[in-house]
């Protein structure tokens, strides 16, 4: 619904947004498809010709691949679950009436100020140290034998820390869908006799689905990319070599710049897949 | 001057032609009401009229200058929004003063005309508050200081009172009214509501799906409606329609007769019927009646007092000389 | 909906939240704490919460050490510098499709958003390899762009989230009035949208404060900022709680102020406009 003239006016102010990101999107997944068909290492001679598919083979041969695929998903996986799970349950308590709401929001919504180098910095050291740590303290305390987080645990410890640092994100938005809940269809729902339980199951969480929605999408994104977090704890050991980290390792540690750009477009499909998926549920999500 | 003719236009979003070719002239100083249900196309010809939206084919001339192709801030036409559309963050002054100000007019001016254009709304002891401080009322004025301090060729109004109460509605008529009476600058109105239609206008557009049903002064539509559209949507309570023995008697497909055209008896008349839910206005009590044999409650206009009640039997007797007819094209038989 | 509540219940519900509050800050309080003890009653066991030598000495140390200053004045440039850049290209595009949408205007977004989704390590090497051959490495200038550019779809998104709540009469309304469009878009627009494009300046200044994988990645010394300062604690030296709190405390600092004083806008900016 416009005029011609504005239509156009639409398409020019458009179009430094698009060519950045255009641009930004082929120029390097162009090189990176380049490479991974050749054998390239920079430090061990170069560019050493084409070899086909032998970089994509190799990848996924590779001991380390399944394990990583399997690393990204639990890691993805475990942080959405508690995230969401707890984000709901703490935003319906801070949703009650309480005395110095204001300071609790605070407190709650911190962690997401944290940068993950931080954060995982000194959940390592200071809470999940075997020796010093808050936890050992903690453990003995009650007679336990300390746990060795960063070996023993190494998985669950990771998706602690990035819990951690997304439940704020979880629980504000959460709480603001529950905020903007209709008053007067809660009380058509008491009205009708519903039970506490039941208008969280009909009313509630139905009203939060679009809210949780966003939710998952925006942490997908970031956790897909989860980087920080395992590169000053484990550096990638204990099983928790995710396949970012995977294709880290291969390009700047192994500087196998081939192998790591078919791990590269590897990479790239799988986060293709999520999106579509993604996309497609929160694209309906925002059509109404 | 506001001279506005619209010449074979139309309007088509995408595959669908929501204004088939339309012919229209409003003289200078007229005030032109656009009728219609909604999304018979009054707002989207109002919108090609100001420019906000590009005709598919077709001229517009303003004054006699083909305006087709100008922007709307070059067309010399002012717009009153259905919402208001003020600015909620500049005063009621800066939002008056606005157009003045993008017409890069001398402060001095600005302030004369900003400050004739408060008192005539009175408007003077707001001209600094913002528009969220102010009553619905109030905010439609500013709209229309906005617009009148640019002493436009013409002024468009998008339904202006839609979102207002009743009470605030018909003061506002009022006002609208008089404003035209003392600027004498052409007027276009757009509304759904055929009372504000026949009030306000010199000239009443009925429009219903895109097409001019018919264009006329509000008494012309009243007496002589082209068609069973027009007679229908002109008038309060609506017209009621026969059909079948009734009409074949008057040499017609439909027959129409309106509520102020009937009398009502509790004794004898042509035809008879039990009454249902009677509507008391005071002034008037409007009942609707069942005929022997009918489908549809009849309306009818009696005095505030006839003592009748609900499943009353009572004769109606149309006014033989106000009795519309209709071939089986709808379009009146004269 | 005023409801009576009664003060039992909402002494109980004062403090659970409490409760959470407390253990969710936790963490961050601990750091705080910490970086003001000496290096012994760091580690000492049982741990020490309040009654310690509150100390300033570890903070004087790690700016001695590492040379803070610098790395804030990085961190500030980049995260504000990419910031304002992404939002002078992302007005008009929001403009564009917030008020004058066409049918691909939700496809183009989904794509501007799919871009996100680009895995970094994927392009890491030919970003860097580009780096190196426009000079950029190591430079706040390439860093201000690549981070403005991973952040552009938010601050798109955002923008037009927040437009769209404009309703179009006013902007129609402007150009009635004879505005053009520059004018449209700098005296109605802008200043109806402030509150929308604070938020998004927020959160996208902390996103790009507390970025850690391109920072880490294209800097070494002279561009790095925080987020390179605090990886260089990541290996411990000895006894270092203290000084790794102190740096941590540097590093987060800022950022939580600016986050505290900014809450407001910022849930509203973190909502992604997309629940109501």
């Amino acid at each position: 619904m416009a005029t011609q003239h504005s239509r156009s006016a639409a398409r020019l102010m458009m179009a430094p947004a698009v060519i950045l990101l255009l641009g930004w999107m082929l120029v390097p997944l162009t090189m990176t498809l380049y490479f991974s068909f050749k054998k390239y290492l920079p430090l061990r001679g170069g560019d050493l010709g084409w070899v086909g598919f032998d970089n994509y083979v190799r990848f996924v041969t590779s001991s380390a691949f399944w394990p990583s695929i399997y690393a990204t998903l639990i890691i993805v996986g475990g942080v959405l679950v508690i995230t969401v799970t707890l984000g709901v349950l703490l935003a319906l308590l801070l949703d009650r009436p309480m005395w110095g709401q204001g300071i609790v929001r605070i407190l709650v919504i911190a962690p997401f100020f944290v940068m993950p180098t931080v954060s995982a910095l000194v959940w390592k050291n200071m809470f999940m140290d075997p020796i010093n740590g808050l936890f050992a303290h903690l453990w003995k305390f009650f007679g336990a034998e300390p746990v060795q987080w960063m070996s023993q645990a190494s998985l669950p410890s990771i998706i602690m820390i990035v819990s951690w640092q997304w439940l704020p994100f979880a629980t504000l938005i959460l709480l603001t869908a529950i905020q903007s809940l209709d008053g007067e269809q809660l009380e058509a729902s008491e009205m009708d006799g519903a039970p506490p339980l039941k208008r969280f199951w009909f009313i509630i969480l139905p009203h939060m689905s679009r809210a949780i929605t966003v939710v998952i999408l925006i942490q997908t994104i970031f956790l897909l990319a989860v980087f920080a977090e395992i590169f000053v704890t484990t550096g990638g050991a204990f099983g928790t070599k995710t396949l970012s980290y995977l294709i880290f390792q291969r390009v700047l540690e192994s500087q196998n710049i081939g192998l790591g750009s078919a791990g590269g477009v590897y990479a790239i499909i799988l986060a293709n897949i999520i999106a579509i998926f993604l996309m497609r549920i929160v694209g309906k999500n925002l059509d109404n | 001057m506001g001279q506005i003719s619209l010449k074979q236009i139309t309007k088509s979003f995408g595959d669908v032609q929501v204004i088939p070719p339309l012919d229209l002239e409003i003289k200078d100083g007229e005030f032109v009401v656009f009728v219609g249900p909604s999304g018979c196309g009054k707002s989207t010809l109002l919108r090609l009229i100001a420019g906000l939206e590009d005709v598919t084919s077709g001229v517009i001339d303003i004054d006699g200058a083909d305006a087709t192709a100008l922007p709307p801030a070059k067309r010399r036409l002012a717009m009153v929004f259905q919402s208001y559309a003020l600015y909620p963050h500049m005063s009621v002054r800066k939002n008056i003063a606005f157009p003045l100000r993008m017409a890069k007019m001398d402060k001095a001016e600005q302030d004369r005309r900003v400050t004739a254009a408060a008192s005539v709304l009175n408007l003077t002891d707001y001209l600094d508050r913002r528009p969220g401080q102010l009553s619905g009322g109030q905010r439609q004025r500013v709209a229309i200081g906005r617009a009148i301090v640019r002493e436009p060729a013409a002024f468009l109004f998008d339904e202006p009172l839609s979102n207002l109460d009743a009470a605030l509605r018909v003061n506002m008529r009022l006002e609208i009214s008089e404003l035209h009476q003392n600027l004498k600058t052409t007027m276009i109105y757009v509304t759904h509501d055929q009372v504000e239609a026949m009030t306000m206008a010199d000239k009443i557009v009925v429009l219903q799906s895109g097409v001019i049903e018919q264009v006329g002064s509000p008494l012309e539509l009243y007496h002589t409606p082209r068609n069973k559209f027009v007679a229908g949507f002109i008038g309060s309570p609506k017209m009621n329609f026969m059909t079948g023995a009734e009409a074949a008697k008057h040499d017609a497909a439909t027959i129409g007769i309106r509520p102020e055209h009937i009398t009502t008896s509790t004794t004898d008349g042509l035809w008879k019927g039990v009454v249902g839910v009677s509507e008391h206005l005071g002034s008037d009590t409007f009942l609707h009646v069942t005929l022997e044999g009918a489908s549809e409650p009849i309306t009818v206009r009696v005095d505030g007092e006839l003592p009748v009640h609900h499943g009353d039997t009572v004769f109606l007797t149309p006014d033989e000389s106000k009795i519309h007819r209709f071939d089986a094209n709808d379009l009146r038989i004269a | 909906m005023a409801r009576a509540v009664t003060t039992r219940r909402k002494a109980i519900n004062t403090a659970l939240a409490w409760a959470i509050g407390l253990l969710i800050f936790f963490p961050i309080l601990w750091t705080i704490l910490t970086s003001f003890k000496t290096e012994g009653q760091a580690i000492a066991d049982p741990p020490i919460f309040l009654f310690f030598d509150w100390t300033l000495e570890n903070y004087a140390i790690v700016q001695e050490r590492s040379d803070y200053m610098r790395y804030l004045v990085n961190s500030i440039i980049i995260a504000l510098g990419s910031t304002a850049l992404g939002i002078v290209i992302a007005v008009p595009a929001a403009w564009s499709m917030a008020f004058v949408p066409s049918k691909r205007t939700k496809d183009i977004l989904m794509w501007m958003l799919s871009t996100k989704m680009l895995p970094a390590v994927g392009v890491l090497y030919p970003i860097y390899l580009l780096f190196i051959k426009m000079g950029l490495l190591d430079s706040r200038m390439g860093l201000v762009v690549v981070l403005m550019l991973i952040n552009l779809p938010i601050i798109v998104w955002m923008l037009y989230t927040y437009f769209k709540e404009i309703p179009g009469e006013i902007l129609e309304a402007a150009r009635m009035d004879g505005a053009t469009l520059k004018e449209e878009i700098i005296y109605i627009l802008t200043p109806m949208a402030v509150p929308g494009i604070a938020s998004t300046l927020l959160l996208n200044v902390i996103l790009a404060w507390n970025e850690a994988f391109w920072t880490l990645n294209l800097t070494a010394a002279k561009a790095a900022p925080l987020t390179a300062f605090i990886a260089s604690y990541s290996s411990p030296e000895g006894l270092f709680y203290a000084k790794l709190s102190a740096a941590s405390t540097m590093a987060i600092a800022p950022i939580l102020i600016l986050g505290w004083f900014s809450q407001k806008q910022l849930v509203r900016g973190l909502t992604f406009g997309a629940v109501k």
